[in-house]
């Protein structure tokens, strides 16, 4: 009798446990498509642990922006329970360059500079070439980090590659070691923001600050991330090229659509660039299949 | 005192022909020349403080330029260290004697210029103490802060220890008073006995065995600052090797044109006679055919493939941009010396002193070679950047900076030469003492 009734118990932890989790899901959810909420009034559509998109009233969800990121974070910790990833579907890129100047803007950088590029690409001579994004792909075995002889670049257990641009020495061994060139340094910008106007807009300390004579490169955009927003290249693209969510949670929202990650890779065969090097990006890519523009060469400009 | 009679007693002539020499109107003019160019070097280097390293043409995409080929340089010519004093001594090359100090100066000198243009590279130099607080073991260049400081330490006892003898000698023989003072400080009350002299002996002999595997480590390690990348040109297993072989066919090269001059400035012609000269040039040739086989490795295998983003690397130099540095180097830098000293009027001094000339600099733009176009040739093209960012030229504040680099290592070696004999006098001396008990027992066997 007392076996039942303990197992019983246990039941109905679990089913808290589950119902408390699922909600926090939900929360996140809610936020990522903030945008959406607006337009509809009270009822947001949401995507259900077990793939189903759900209409639920927006007063059932209540949002909780986490205590640490507004708090006194540590330079070396991620946001917990987080596990960063971006899909960049290359169908869908025309080359807008939105992507660039929001980014621009979003790290204070010169007009002419920011931590993505867009490249065109083309995989042979007969194929049609397209347009390919790349930002710091974030990867899980960076060479980055290996090199880096004093430790200002690190991975966070969020997967973000982060920069203590205070302890960087400028050696720019990262640099050479990144086959993808993610990495831009400070040559000379006297950028306007200093490192101080810095501290008082941005809670996540590991997010890439304009230090002279050193190493500079996409962070994921922390001070969004960390409040559950999408970083702003996601937010700015107007062609909902970029997904951006949490591999643990397996959802990624474009702004427009929240997709389970996981079946986005697999319907789309989502891919990751040079593979075979082994440095695990944690930035994927749908193949540029089934255009919805034709490409144009844009030679004009260096943005 | 007593000591100075055990010197004073040295073949005079010895004395004469080796002790440290004033500057004369030539030798003036050098020091003048060399120190012009530290100054304006300095002053590239106070631009380049002050406005950053933009006003180099490092970029994005050439984020390492002359400055790290210019290091690469300095660490290869210091392997010839551990060639002369080492190598040729755990091998019994008698003829060594006269060369091992200057090969000695030359790694000392080229080591620690090898570190002060490593911190000119740096963005933040003045956080060069992160190194020691911060550092990385897992890092290739924390391994090769630990193997050039451990060689220039090791370099320097294996100058200084040797020099010991000589320094009591100068102690003894100078006549002005500051000097007398300086060379007593440095002598180390040094009395010439002989439990000093087989201490001293002891001392050289274990330095040149440990010197031997430093040398390749610091060359090894600073080859794997490009092979542990993925970048194209750079990521081969083959470097190692490639870059040790290089390192002593450059080194050997240094010491000869050094000894060149040294011998017709100071007429040294009675101590590095034309056989020093003969022997060299033979171990050149031997140097530059082991690197022309790793070179073969280097390119050829390569080449045979022509992988995409290699294959674009390779063309620029064997057909494009570089093709005239490239083969000028090749040529010049690597087949000239095999073909001119092979035959035995090609290792005549001056001959064999100008094919050592070539050598050197075509090491140093080989350098340049395997820093520079690797990097304009990343996996994803380089593109929509300001044109500028597609070629890597130099500015004149980094050939300043890079010159006076160059000139303060030969600056080094030059007042070594004003203040230290750079011939052995006592090992000289002991060789001497060698040849005539020899001839002596042979006197006694033929009678």
């Amino acid at each position: 009798m007392e076996s039942q009734q303990d197992s019983r118990r246990k039941f109905l932890k679990a089913g808290l446990i589950t119902t408390a989790v699922a909600a926090g899901g939900l929360g996140v959810l809610e936020v990522l498509s903030q945008d959406e909420k607006k337009k509809k009034g009270d009822t947001v559509k949401l995507l259900s642990p077990d793939g189903k998109i759900v209409e639920v009233d927006s007063s059932e969800i209540n949002p909780q922006i986490p205590e640490f990121v507004v708090s006194n974070h540590n330079v070396r910790e991620g946001v917990p329970g987080k596990k960063f990833v971006m899909v960049i579907d290359l169908s869908k890129c025309k080359n807008a360059g939105k992507c660039r100047s929001a980014c621009s803007k979003m790290h204070y950088l010169p007009n002419d500079r920011s931590y993505i590029k867009v490249n065109k690409m083309q995989d042979s001579e007969k194929a049609s070439p397209y347009w390919m994004p790349t930002p710091c792909f974030h990867c899980d075995n960076p060479p980055c980090v290996k090199v880096c002889p004093v430790g200002a670049t690190f991975k966070l257990t969020d997967g973000i590659v982060g920069i203590d641009n205070n302890r960087c020495i400028g050696c720019r061994f990262c640099m050479v070691a990144c086959p993808y060139s993610a990495r831009i340094f400070n040559w000379d910008t006297e950028y306007a923001m200093t490192q101080d106007v810095f501290k008082n807009i941005k809670q996540h300390a590991a997010c890439s600050s304009h230090v002279r004579g050193t190493v500079e490169k996409c962070d994921f955009c922390p001070s969004k991330t960390g409040n559950n927003e999408l970083p702003d290249c996601v937010k700015a693209c107007p062609n909902g090229v970029f997904y951006f969510g949490d591999e643990n949670e397996d959802v990624v929202s474009n702004g427009d659509e929240t997709v389970q990650l996981s079946q986005l890779l697999k319907d789309k065969s989502g891919y990751r660039y040079l593979e075979d090097l082994g440095t695990k990006p944690r930035v994927y890519y749908l193949p540029p299949v089934d255009r919805q523009f034709p490409f144009k060469d844009a030679e004009s400009g260096t943005l | 005192m007593e000591t100075a009679k055990i010197e004073r007693d040295y073949n005079h002539e010895l004395l004469k022909d080796l002790m440290p020499k004033k500057f004369g109107m030539q030798g003036r003019l050098w020091v003048g020349f060399l120190v012009a160019v530290i100054i304006v070097g300095a002053f590239g280097y106070y631009r380049q403080l002050k406005y950053g390293l933009v006003v180099t043409d490092m970029r994005d995409f050439t984020s390492w330029g002359i400055y790290i080929s210019n290091f690469v340089f300095f660490v290869a010519i210091s392997l010839v260290g551990s060639l002369v004093s080492a190598i040729l001594k755990l091998t019994n090359v008698e003829w060594r004697t006269p060369l091992v100090r200057i090969s000695e100066i030359i790694a000392v000198a080229a080591i620690t210029f090898a570190a002060i243009i490593i911190i000119v590279d740096m963005g933040r130099p003045d956080r060069f103490w992160h190194l020691f607080v911060y550092g990385r073991i897992q890092s290739p260049i924390m391994w090769d802060v630990i193997v050039i400081s451990t060689y220039f330490i090791i370099s320097l006892l294996l100058l200084y220890i040797p020099l010991l003898p000589d320094i009591a000698i100068c102690r003894e023989t100078t006549s002005s008073k500051w000097k007398k003072r300086f060379y007593t400080i440095l002598a180390l009350n040094w009395r010439g006995t002989k439990k000093q002299y087989s201490i001293v002996n002891k001392c050289i002999r274990i330095l040149s065995v440990l010197v031997i595997p430093l040398a390749l480590a610091i060359h090894t390690v600073t080859s794997w600052l490009f092979a542990t990348t993925y970048r194209a040109g750079w990521d081969s297993s083959n470097f190692g090797p490639y870059f040790v072989s290089g390192a002593f066919m450059v080194g050997c090269a240094g010491v000869i044109s050094v000894m060149y001059v040294l011998r017709n400035h100071y007429n040294l012609q009675k101590y590095i006679t034309a056989r020093h000269f003969n022997n060299m040039g033979k171990l050149l040739v031997l140097l530059s055919l082991i690197y022309l086989y790793f070179n073969i490795n280097e390119y050829l295998v390569p080449g045979y493939k022509m992988k995409t983003v290699e294959g674009e690397q390779l063309y620029e130099l064997f057909k494009g941009r570089y093709a005239p540095m490239f083969w000028s180097v090749q040529i010049f830098g690597m087949i000239l010396p095999i073909v001119v000293l092979l035959f035995k009027k090609g290792r005549k001094p001056l001959p064999l002193f100008i094919v050592s000339l070539f050598v050197v600099v075509g090491a140093w733009f080989k350098r340049f070679l395997i820093v520079a176009p690797t990097q304009l040739h990343p996996f994803i093209p380089i593109q929509r950047v300001p044109e500028s960012w597609h070629h890597y030229i130099p500015t004149w504040e980094e050939w300043m900076i890079t010159s006076a680099s160059l000139a303060g290592a030969l600056l080094i070696i030059t007042l070594f030469v004003r203040l230290f004999p750079i011939i052995p006098i006592w090992e000289m001396k002991e060789e001497q003492m060698r040849k005539h008990q020899l001839a002596e027992q042979k006197d006694l066997y033929e009678v």
